[in-house]
């Protein structure tokens, strides 16, 4: 009995020592995440902003100044130290995201997360993810000064996980549990290929083919037009284009593959996009250019941004970095400012490929080609690696094929995307962050490949310009809207647009630059161009603004940051509300009619107008592109700028017509019909949810990376704005980081983020900007111009060389 | 001072001491420890350690937190999920430590019975 109870006993503990200690789904190991000396509790803290700090091959001190927003501000003697100190620090505050954000590049998070995260790593090795960044750090190595300082900001990175004690990992960390790994230079190349795809990797090249197919030419054209009715571009349509003497590649009349593809990767958010903008010093209140960039990505928490100065004696420059990437990507030094929105170009193209019969080699011109193999390791957390072999071509990784979303046997889709080319992208930061001038600027760009840009730019000199800037395939008319054949090489890309001819502009006539994702150019620029995606409403809001009167104050870029007119809607919604039939309005309908009619197109928080736009356009949208229900067929319906113009001018078109019911509807009934359903879907939603005002039924949240797990994440933010408006917060995605700069010597800069500076959730300062955020304000940037700190200086730390 | 205020006393001390350089565990040989050297009987030999180590685990995760407006531990207590109320984290955190110190006791009160035996 008594060694029964022994027995017994022993099997207990070592059951509750098991079950303490292990994560059960996504139960974390209990007893090892709430215990108080080494669990969460010790993350009930703020990061330390004093002392000193040892860290190893440091050439000389640096001082490290910390403001009241915990933006450090690092003077450094020497590049090196300070591209040391910057991986350290960003480590410091954002270990966990930087991380993290190179795992899912890389297609590692089965590693982290387990099985449920396999279909996502596959999809990204075949993407050509790991493929792209190893070609991008042999670009970055063959420049002895970029591999030094990305080799400096490794190490810096790693000299704090070094001398991280267990107890203060990052809580998501304890919650996963797992260990951070040591960083390397590819990390960097990963992160930077993470915004490559975030920003150039969509493409409709498989749904434009499906649709092509379905609808034949003629109604293609008419749908997916190459530019709208109307253009407002990024470059002035005055441009003079004549000093290009490199002709755009001639048409070799090849036709398209007319295959049918039932799925596509999933393609990064079509919403991403952007706003800058610069006026020249004329133009400005103040006689000095003024300068502002809002980048619309992801509302996550940490945030993506992180906001540092970074100086040494002999540059000194302030603004939002990318945790994992080095420099200030937008930002200003004494001299310029920068920033970027998307460039939206089609640099994603598809090449269908023939196989020999054991796959080893594939036709092209009449010849059979070498296949190469990459075989794919992915670990997954708890069980077997699992291996992918992607076979690659001279176009690229064969994405689709027998063992991934096809089953045909002997072919396959292969992706040429300027992603996988590689280019030292790095380089373009490191340089811009030193530019002094025009010049200096455009050499700067000159070497950047992907995701191509429009860096807007001024500086106190009085320069204002316009760059749209990544290496971009000089394609024939036509070349690369649907699959194309990948045994001829007429279907190649034959050259790239020479950088020099990038459309730009410099100080035009008119005063101001601006982007907001639009067509880069008219159809005077003599290359392909067509509109794979191009905004249509910000921009014009924007260049109407600064066309309205003479001069503009840093007030009136506030007020733009923030402006909530609602173009898209003031196009079709007065038409619809004139046009459509309310003899047979119910009251419950009437009700919502006479709002919708009193409405003046503000997204603003309180007014219930917004509400009925983005209910009615949803199912209006839905309701005429039924054509494109299609089962098991990748497709995706035409542009909201083509669908409104179809709706006003084609109302009596054949796709108008609802094909499942016997009536031939016309645009006009589809108004009532999408209404009547439109008033029923908001008052379901008002009884289950409360008052139609446009900030509750919007529910603006930052989700923590992971799934936006609710304890990480803020939700309900009070803000306004929406899809294709100026201020363009939506549910989860929104200005990242507004930023006004005017060109004083120095330059006097305001920038805030919907986020916090501390990765920490036990930190206040995780999320402790999204309210003046929210209400449209923002914090002076303390641009310190020498290493003695001033009033808005609260903790100074010094990290010293050991020696 | 009888049996049960001692064992209460040194097996907080001890796994204070213990949690320096061990990890969570720590607790589980306090406890077991504790059994050992200082036995009880009955019950008591589970819940002495057991109400040691659910005061000290509660109290020192309130240390951890207070200073911090218990910033953290409301968003555990979302994550948990326990209503978003930080003390009932730190309840549920000297529980969790007080179960394992608890039934490691009860085997080191095995042990020491085997071992009185011979």
């Amino acid at each position: 009995m008594k060694y029964f109870k022994l027995i017994l006993s022993f099997v207990l503990t070592v059951a509750i020592f098991y079950a303490l200690n292990t994560k059960f789904g996504s139960i974390p190991p209990i007893g090892k995440f709430l215990n108080p000396y080494s669990g969460v509790w010790q993350n009930e803290t703020d990061e330390a902003i004093s002392g000193d700090i040892t860290i190893p091959e440091l050439q000389d001190k640096v001082t490290v100044h910390y403001d009241a927003q915990l933006i450090p501000h690092v003077f450094a003697q020497n590049e090196l130290d300070l591209y040391r100190a910057q991986g350290y620090l960003t480590a410091k505050h954002r270990l966990w995201q930087m991380e993290f954000q190179t795992y899912a590049a890389a297609g590692r998070l089965s590693e982290i997360i387990g099985e449920g995260a396999l279909n996502y790593d596959r999809q990204e090795r075949r993407r050509g993810m790991g493929y792209g960044a190893e070609q991008a750090l042999l670009k970055m190595n063959e420049d002895k000064r970029t591999s030094a300082i990305t080799k400096a900001y490794a190490d810096g990175v790693n000299s704090y996980i070094n001398q991280l004690d267990p107890k203060n990992l990052p809580v998501e960390y304890k919650l996963l549990d797992y260990k951070p790994e040591a960083w390397t230079q590819k990390k960097t190349a990963l992160l930077l290929m993470y915004m490559t795809k975030m920003l150039a990797g969509g493409d409709e090249d498989m749904e434009n083919t499906n649709a092509l197919r379905l609808f034949g030419k003629e109604r293609f054209d008419l749908l997916f037009p190459d530019f709208f009715d109307i253009t407002d571009p990024i470059i002035p349509k005055e441009t003079d284009w004549s000093f290009i003497d490199v002709p755009q590649t001639p048409t070799p009349n090849s036709e398209p593959v007319l295959d049918s593809i039932a799925e596509t990767i999933d393609k990064p958010d079509p919403n991403y996009g952007s706003n800058n903008w610069a006026v020249s010093g004329e133009k400005s209140a103040t006689g000095h250019p003024i300068l502002a960039n809002d980048p619309h990505l992801g509302l996550n928490l940490p945030s993506i941004w992180f906001i540092m100065q970074l100086s040494t004696p002999n540059h000194n420059a302030f603004g939002a970095t990318l945790p994992g990437a080095l420099a200030v990507i937008s930002g200003f030094n004494q001299y310029i400012s920068w920033g970027e929105t998307n460039a939206t170009r089609d640099v994603i193209d598809w090449y269908k490929i023939d196989f020999n019969d054991d796959r080893t080699q594939y036709k092209f011109d009449d010849q059979w080609r070498d296949v190469s193999v990459r075989v794919e390791d992915i670990k997954i957390k708890g069980k077997e690696t699992y291996k992918d072999s992607v076979l690659y071509t001279h176009h690229g990784p064969v994405v689709y094929d027998k063992n991934f979303k096809s089953d045909q046997e002997r072919a396959g889709y292969a992706m040429k995307w300027v992603g996988h080319i590689g280019g030292n992208n790095q380089k373009t930061f490191l340089d811009l962050n030193k530019s002094k001038n025009y010049t200096d600027y455009v050499e700067a760009l000159s070497n950047y490949t992907a995701p191509a840009q429009n860096f807007v730019f001024a500086s106190t000199e009085g320069d204002i310009a316009i760059w749209i800037q990544g290496l971009l395939p000089n394609k024939w008319e036509g070349q690369g809207k649907f699959v194309m054949d990948g045994s001829k090489s007429e279907n190649d890309w034959q050259s790239y647009i020479p950088q020099a001819y990038n459309a730009h502009t410099k100080n035009p006539e008119r005063g101001f630059v601006s982007s907001a994702n639009q067509s880069p150019v008219d159809e005077a620029y003599p290359y392909f161009v067509f509109n794979d995606g191009y905004e249509t409403y910000r921009n014009r809001v924007i260049n109407d603004f600064f066309n309205s009167k003479d001069k503009f104050s840093i007030q009136d870029f506030k007020d733009l940051h923030n402006n909530n007119y609602n173009l898209k809607a003031a196009e079709l919604m007065p038409y619809m509300l004139e046009n459509m039939d309310v003899s047979s309005l119910t009251p419950k309908e009437k009700e919502i009619f006479d709002i919708a009619k009193a409405w003046q197109y503000n997204n603003d928080m309180g007014e219930i107008g917004p509400s009925i736009w983005s209910a009615w356009w949803s199912i209006l949208y839905t309701m005429v592109w039924d054509e494109f229900d299609v089962n098991d067929t990748a497709i995706d319906p035409p542009f909201t700028y083509q669908t409104i113009y179809l709706l006003k001018t084609k109302g009596d078109d054949a796709f108008m017509d609802i094909i499942e019911t016997p009536e031939t509807e016309t645009a006009k009934d589809l108004f009532k019909l999408s209404f009547s359903k439109a008033v029923e879907k908001l008052n379901t939603w008002k009884a289950e949810n409360g008052d139609l005002n446009w900030v509750n039924y919007k529910g603006t949240y930052a989700g923590h990376l992971l799934q936006a797990l609710p304890a990480f994440s803020r939700f309900d933010i009070p803000i306004g704005g929406g899809k294709n408006i100026v201020n363009a917060t939506s549910e989860n995605w929104g200005p990242s980081w507004r930023m006004i700069v005017e060109m004083t010597s120095p330059p006097t800069a305001l920038g805030i983020y919907p986020g916090g500076q501390s990765g920490n959730p036990g930190s206040k300062y995780y999320d402790n900007f999204i309210d003046d955020w929210a209400a449209g304000k923002y914090h002076s940037l303390n641009f310190l111009q020498s290493s003695t700190a001033t009033d808005a200086i609260i903790g100074t730390q010094t990290l010293t060389p050991s020696k | 001072m009888n049996k049960t205020i001692i064992n209460f006393i040194a097996t907080i001390v001890l796994a204070y001491i213990l949690s320096l350089f061990l990890p969570w565990w720590s607790v589980m040989t306090a406890a077991l420890a504790t059994a050992l050297f200082i036995p009880l009987k009955k019950s008591a030999v589970f819940f002495v350690p057991f109400f040691a180590i659910v005061l000290f685990w509660a109290v020192y995760s309130y240390l951890m937190s207070s200073g911090n407006d218990f910033t953290l531990a409301k968003r555990i207590a979302v994550l948990l999920p326990l209503g978003g109320n930080p003390y009932v984290l730190m309840l549920v955190t000297g529980i969790v430590g007080g179960l394992a110190a608890g039934i490691a006791a009860i085997f080191g009160k095995q042990i020491s019975l085997i071992l009185k035996s011979k």
